[in-house]
């Protein structure tokens, strides 16, 4: 059974706007049938080029016509610049949250209502030149491109999650996994602002605590932080790492690697006698 | 709010004799089995009293029940042994609508080496014994085939395939998990080497099942300890629930001819009249064939998860083999393998039936349901007044 909140429950149980706006100015259908969920949403605009009316049709689960009556509800007044702001997040945190599983009823809302704008401005929908990465629901490079930046995913699963991408046969989830790869690349030099010394010594002792030295122990073997110096990050190795011949191999290729990838690319990882 | 249990596929009430005759062996005589005292012995002999009830219900004889933690681990055992005692042989044969204890086993066995064969089941959830037939090699080590399906409740020619197994020197095991209880079952009368069954699927706990064995099976152990079930299961035996699964042996072999008149007959009340009242629903899987106690419908553009949890407003309990409550974005390999539309598939809702349903229970359904779908509907971007009236005309 899916832990919904109540204000899901109550948004599938009393859904809002439900139907179809008499001469809608935009109208979208995403989804199909075959993927299992499908909304369908129209809306009005007054002389202020303000939303004054939304209405949705969906067939899907509960979470799916929650999401939908809630779009609805949020996009009534707004422009369609101030809608188009609207992420499948803020959709998300107008009801409470919903399951992980369920985002991509989220991710629906969203795309149904730039569709519907686009359907309005005469714009097309979709970016051109959009590949289909998943055949099973229909999902494109794009899209899933986006799913990652806008919620900060990393892994396949997160991304099936969110987009349904990789939720059938599976035989896409190699292409996801670059897509991720990709995406998180080109995100990294922009999410990182400059560092103070202080602030890179504790993400470095961070980094190390989180996802270096759980690996070591794996193997038997353990790294401590002794200082940061400048750019130079000087550990000492410590149990099987200590006698082990491959250990600058490990330093060089797993530590620095990390730390490079998640601190700053400049570090340089030297070991100290203990 | 009164529940409305239409989920006994999933699991049913324990019943009150069954709680009654296990409550002292929590409370009084917790002795173990195994132990040389009488404290323990007692519970030994009432252990091999529950054997005997077990081995009636199937037609079988006492030594060849082998008492497990679940249904899973019975056909874990079963195939595992199988591949174990014919280390040349590496092929086995199954069917596309097996439960996931057999079905993700055979798939983790296909990444180890083995060849898995899986066969396709016609729309209407049957399987074709020619070319059941024709699947079977030297390599064979075993055929895995559920006597009933968990989902639709259609039945496979288990017994004759059971022989064609068994004319190529192969054995088989048969999935009776939904089988046992509800329709009658000789071990005597068949061929069948394996066959896996659960408590809590016919009134007893969870936590209990068994493998019958045929006696001159060889046989491998799956899990590797004490002496218990004759060096075929190790594992201090689970007293109480073993002792509830004898009671409830005695109860479903008290209960079968109710449960092929009674309980049929308000299944077939339910689904006969939830198809008249409500238009574009159709039953999934052959309606001759098929367990008394169990019925899948779908409805038409709508979905499963909207029905149950509008469903669940009421009280009332089934499932659906819709993506959204398989967990896993698809609809469920059931229905997909029988090539049941997507426009159904995802709206489809499975009642299953006990014993302990009422007639004034089956008629809140069939007055409840209607509307629910009714409501969906006007929501769905599919559903299009004009069909309705097509439908209904």
């Amino acid at each position: 059974m899916w832990e919904y909140t109540d204000k899901v429950k109550d948004h599938f149980l009393n859904p809002r706007n439900v139907g179809d706006v008499e001469n809608p100015d935009g109208v979208a259908e995403v989804g199909s049938m075959a993927c299992g969920d499908a909304l369908k949403l129209t809306f009005k605009l007054d002389e202020n080029k303000r939303i004054t009316e939304a209405r949705f049709k969906t067939f899907g689960c509960a979470s799916a016509i929650a999401t939908s009556s809630a779009l609805t509800e949020m996009i009534k007044g707004m422009t369609l610049d101030e809608a188009l702001k609207v992420t499948n997040q803020d959709i998300a945190a107008f009801l409470g949250g919903l399951p992980q599983e369920k985002m991509h009823c989220s991710v629906m809302g969203k795309e149904a209502l730039e569709a519907a704008i686009a359907n309005y401005r005469g714009t097309p929908a979709k970016e051109p030149g959009a590949q289909i990465i998943c055949e099973c629901f229909g999902v494109t490079d794009r899209d899933i491109e986006r799913a990652v930046r806008e919620n900060n995913l990393t892994t396949v699963e997160e991304v099936t999650n969110y987009t349904k991408a990789g939720g059938g046969c599976g035989n896409c989830h190699d292409a996801i996994g670059q897509i991720i790869e990709r995406v998180r690349a080109e995100a990294r030099p922009i999410a990182r602002p400059k560092l103070s010394n202080i602030q890179k010594m504790k993400l470095i002792e961070e980094t190390i605590e989180r996802e270096i030295r759980p690996s070591l122990k794996h193997d038997g073997g353990d790294i401590e932080l002794i200082d940061v110096v400048g750019n130079r990050v000087l550990v000492a190795t410590r149990g099987a790492c200590a006698v082990c011949k491959a250990s600058d191999l490990t330093l060089k290729h797993f530590v620095e690697v990390k730390l490079r990838d998640l601190v700053s690319p400049d570090l340089v990882v030297e070991e100290v006698a203990p | 709010m009164k529940t409305i249990y239409l989920d006994n596929n999933a699991t049913t009430q324990v019943a009150v004799e069954v709680m009654e005759a296990m409550l002292p062996y929590f409370r009084d005589f917790y002795g173990n089995p195994s132990s040389m005292h009488s404290f323990g012995g007692q519970v030994g002999r009432k252990l091999w009293e529950a054997r005997e009830q077990m081995a009636a219900l199937i037609g079988a004889t006492p030594d060849e029940i082998v008492f497990t933690s679940c249904g899973t681990e019975s056909d874990n055992a079963a195939i595992l042994s199988a591949l174990a005692i014919n280390p040349d042989r590496r092929h086995i044969v199954t069917s596309r609508v097996e439960h996931p204890a057999v079905r993700a086993l055979c798939a983790h066995l296909a990444v180890q080496g083995c060849r898995v064969t899986e066969l396709p089941v016609d729309k209407e959830g049957l399987l074709d014994l020619d070319q059941y037939e024709k699947s079977l090699t030297p390599d064979t080590a075993i055929v895995s085939l559920m006597w009933a399906n968990n989902e639709s409740g259609v039945l496979f020619p288990v017994e004759k395939a059971a022989e064609l197994a068994h004319d190529r020197g192969i054995l088989f095991h048969t999935d009776a998990v939904q089988a046992v209880g509800k329709i009658p079952i000789s071990m005597q009368a068949n061929a069948i080497d394996m066959l896996s069954l659960s408590g809590h699927k016919l009134h007893a706990p969870k936590g209990i099942g068994v493998l019958y064995v045929r006696r001159g099976t060889k046989f491998s152990p799956f899990l590797i300890g004490g002496h218990q079930e004759k060096g075929r299961r190790g594992g201090t035996e689970n007293s109480p629930a073993i002792i509830g699964l004898g009671k409830a042996c005695v109860l479903a072999a008290q209960h079968m001819e109710r449960e092929n008149t009674t309980v049929k007959q308000l299944r077939d009340k339910l689904e006969r009249e939830l198809l008249t009242r409500i238009p574009k629903s159709r039953v999934n899987g052959n309606v001759a064939n098929r367990l008394p106690n169990t019925t899948n419908i779908s409805f038409e553009f709508v979905e499963g998860e909207g029905i149950l949890l509008l469903m669940d407003e009421h009280g009332i309990c089934a499932s659906s083999g819709s993506a959204c409550t398989s967990g896993s974005l698809q609809p469920s390999h059931v229905l997909r393998a029988m090539g049941v539309p997507f426009t159904m598939a995802h709206g489809s809702i499975r009642f299953s039936l006990s014993i302990y349903n009422t007639e004034a229970e089956i008629d809140f359904v069939i007055d409840k349901l209607p509307p629910i779908i009714e409501r969906l509907r006007s929501m769905s971007p599919y559903w299009l007044p004009g069909e309705e009236a097509c439908a209904r005309a």
